[in-house]
């Protein structure tokens, strides 16, 4: 198992030197400037950009001296706030998104895997396919749909909730309810599918004939193997969240890390974009190996062929 | 149960396609959708991008069906027109992820080996990738060219359709008809175009039908957060984020771009859920 940890993060650290690579000379080529909608640069800014990237030197050095402060772990000052450092950005920004991402997983989660498992016991009965049938427009509802109409019904008809903001926890409900939804939709027909494999093998049949009862044999015996499939999903699911988040923040004005990279990438904040780029890859790549352990420790099977 | 023997896998298929009753409204329905686009903008007495100041927020009427917009532009012309852009999108985006990923896959289970491992390795540490930050980088950086939009979709889509191509092709790699065309001495591209290629059919049709959809999501989202297709050319993505600004003084201005939008993938979704269970009926979902 060491071992396994151990060479995923050998293997993290090319994958993240290609995306700083591809994402450096991405930026430096594209058309436009960072300071292309001022008149002339503060000439602060550009002593501290300068020293710190040396600006004025050929690009290929400019990329090894940003190579050598990332080495060390500095992501730079930001091209747009220079009084702020890309690393402060997004620790500033990063918990709200992470808020918004993690209430909506936990929406996901406790909504859809109990439908799932209900529809999965109850299996071709009015509580199968009402709730399958809303799943299926769940799927098919995107958020930048649903989140309008949410607003529209549960904020400027009934005043239930604030339409827009980040202030307080009132505001938290409606946007992760938005993109939580998805999840469980997605997550309800997961759970449902795993179920009723899992229900087929014999050991559940073992178990029945011993003279468990169905609670326990739900609880103890089945969700194990059946709730498999949601963890094989969490992977891309983190993934998912994390570009949903962008239209969510967008369409709340939730000052989160989506909001800030699209900006930044409008304003050619250069070393906001990289330094975002590599944050989000980090923390996917963390996470799929996350994934990947817990599910070798749900499966004894994956983990013997690794 | 008539006569088994005489019925091709073909007939098969496609009897059980026109049984299931889901993916049989679907189908029509995404027709109807299809021609209502093709022929709507032809149709409508408003050009999509007609403005008329004195007949701004206008709700449905017999002269505007679908009402007008801020700049009193008929809501008709603009879905109808938006709706060609997205399915086309959609239709270009699938075909560009599908060249590379059946092309990819097909290579790489033919192959075999430690080029196959290699090459699976890298389809893996990109799936690990946030992509959809690179769309977003590469829109925003090298402005909303329509070419680059799908080009940029359908290089993050094909990475699925090169593992389900792999897979397909390990498993008919040792058949006795692809043994007996390397025994002929048939080069390896004639092989995996000819002989190959034609019996992963099923599978490809099934996850393109399926990736159509998502394409189209991505497409949507990316105008959403208005990097896909600039005013005054309208897509559905764009005009749901039109919509949704002025909801609260046009309902109708979401209403009718979000159901044309949601009724196709729900549609698509549908038809390509009912394609797997024709085609494939060992996969069917009971």
């Amino acid at each position: 198992m060491t071992k396994v940890i151990f060479s995923r993060f050998l293997q993290a650290l090319p994958t993240l030197w290609v995306i700083a690579t591809v994402t450096f000379f991405m930026t430096r080529f594209a058309p436009g400037g960072p300071f292309d909608s001022e008149k002339a640069i503060p000439e602060e800014i550009k002593i501290k950009l300068q020293s710190h990237f040396g600006l004025d030197r050929p690009l290929f050095d400019q990329y090894l001296l940003y190579l050598k402060n990332l080495l060390q772990g500095d992501l730079g000052p930001s091209f747009k706030y220079p009084e702020w450092n890309v690393s402060e950005l997004i620790a500033t920004a990063f918990p709200v998104s992470l808020t918004l991402g993690a209430l909506s997983l936990t929406i996901a989660l406790l909504l859809g895997i109990p439908v799932g498992m209900i529809a999965a016991l109850k299996r071709n009965t009015w509580m199968d396919y009402l709730p399958m049938s809303l799943t299926m427009a769940g799927i098919c509802l995107p958020t930048f749909v649903l989140g309008p109409f949410l607003i529209y019904g549960l904020s400027t008809q009934l005043g239930l909730f604030p339409p827009l903001g980040w202030y307080g926890p009132s505001d938290w409900f409606l946007p992760s309810l938005t993109l939580g939804l998805f999840y469980a939709a997605y997550i309800a027909r997961l759970t449902r599918a795993g179920m009723l494999e899992t229900l087929q093998q014999e050991y559940i049949k073992t178990a029945k004939a011993k003279g468990a009862t169905p609670w326990r044999i739900l609880t103890k015996h089945a969700a194990r193997g059946g709730l498999l499939p949601v963890m094989t999903f969490l992977g891309p699911a983190f993934a998912g969240l994390i570009s949903g988040s962008f239209v969510i923040e967008s369409i709340f004005f939730i000052p989160g890390l989506g909001k800030f990279f699209v900006t930044a990438a409008f304003n050619r904040d250069y070393t906001m974009v990289l330094g975002t780029v590599l944050f989000y890859a980090t923390l996917i790549i963390f996470l799929n190996l996350f994934v990947d352990l817990v599910q070798a420790w749900l499966d004894p099977k994956s983990r013997q062929s690794k | 149960m008539s006569t088994p023997t005489s019925s091709s896998l073909g007939k098969d298929a496609w009897d059980r396609l026109l049984a299931n009753k889901m993916a049989m409204a679907s189908l029509i329905l995404l027709l109807l959708i299809s021609i209502l686009c093709m022929l709507g903008p032809v149709l409508s007495s408003h050009s999509f991008d007609q403005q008329n100041l004195d007949e701004v927020f206008q709700a449905p009427s017999f002269a505007h069906p679908f009402g007008t917009d801020n700049l009193g532009r008929d809501l008709f012309a603009r879905t109808t027109y938006g709706g060609r852009i997205s399915l086309l999108v959609g239709l270009l985006a699938t075909l560009v992820s599908l060249l590379i990923g059946v092309t990819y896959g097909m290579v790489s289970g033919y192959a075999g080996g430690r080029l196959d491992a290699w090459m699976m390795r890298f389809v893996d540490v990109l799936y690990s990738l946030p992509f959809i930050i690179f769309v977003i980088l590469l829109m925003v950086l090298f402005g909303r060219n329509f070419l680059l939009l799908f080009l940029a979709i359908g290089a993050v889509e094909w990475l699925t359709m090169a593992r389900i191509t792999r897979a397909q092709t390990l498993s008919l790699k040792r058949a006795e008809f692809i043994e007996a065309a390397r025994a002929l001495g048939y080069s390896h591209s004639r092989i995996l175009f000819r002989h190959l290629l034609p019996n992963l059919i099923g599978p490809i049709i099934i996850y393109a039908t399926l990736t159509v959809p998502a394409v189209m999501l991505l497409e949507a989202a990316l105008s959403f957060l208005g990097l896909g297709v600039q005013a005054p050319m309208s897509s559905w993505g764009s005009l749901i984020q039109e919509g949704a600004e002025k909801m609260d003084a046009a309902p109708w201005l979401l209403l009718f771009p979000g159901s044309f939008f949601c009724l196709t993938l729900f549609a698509l979704n549908f038809i390509g859920d009912g394609l797997r269970d024709a085609l494939d009926p060992k996969h069917s979902k009971n």
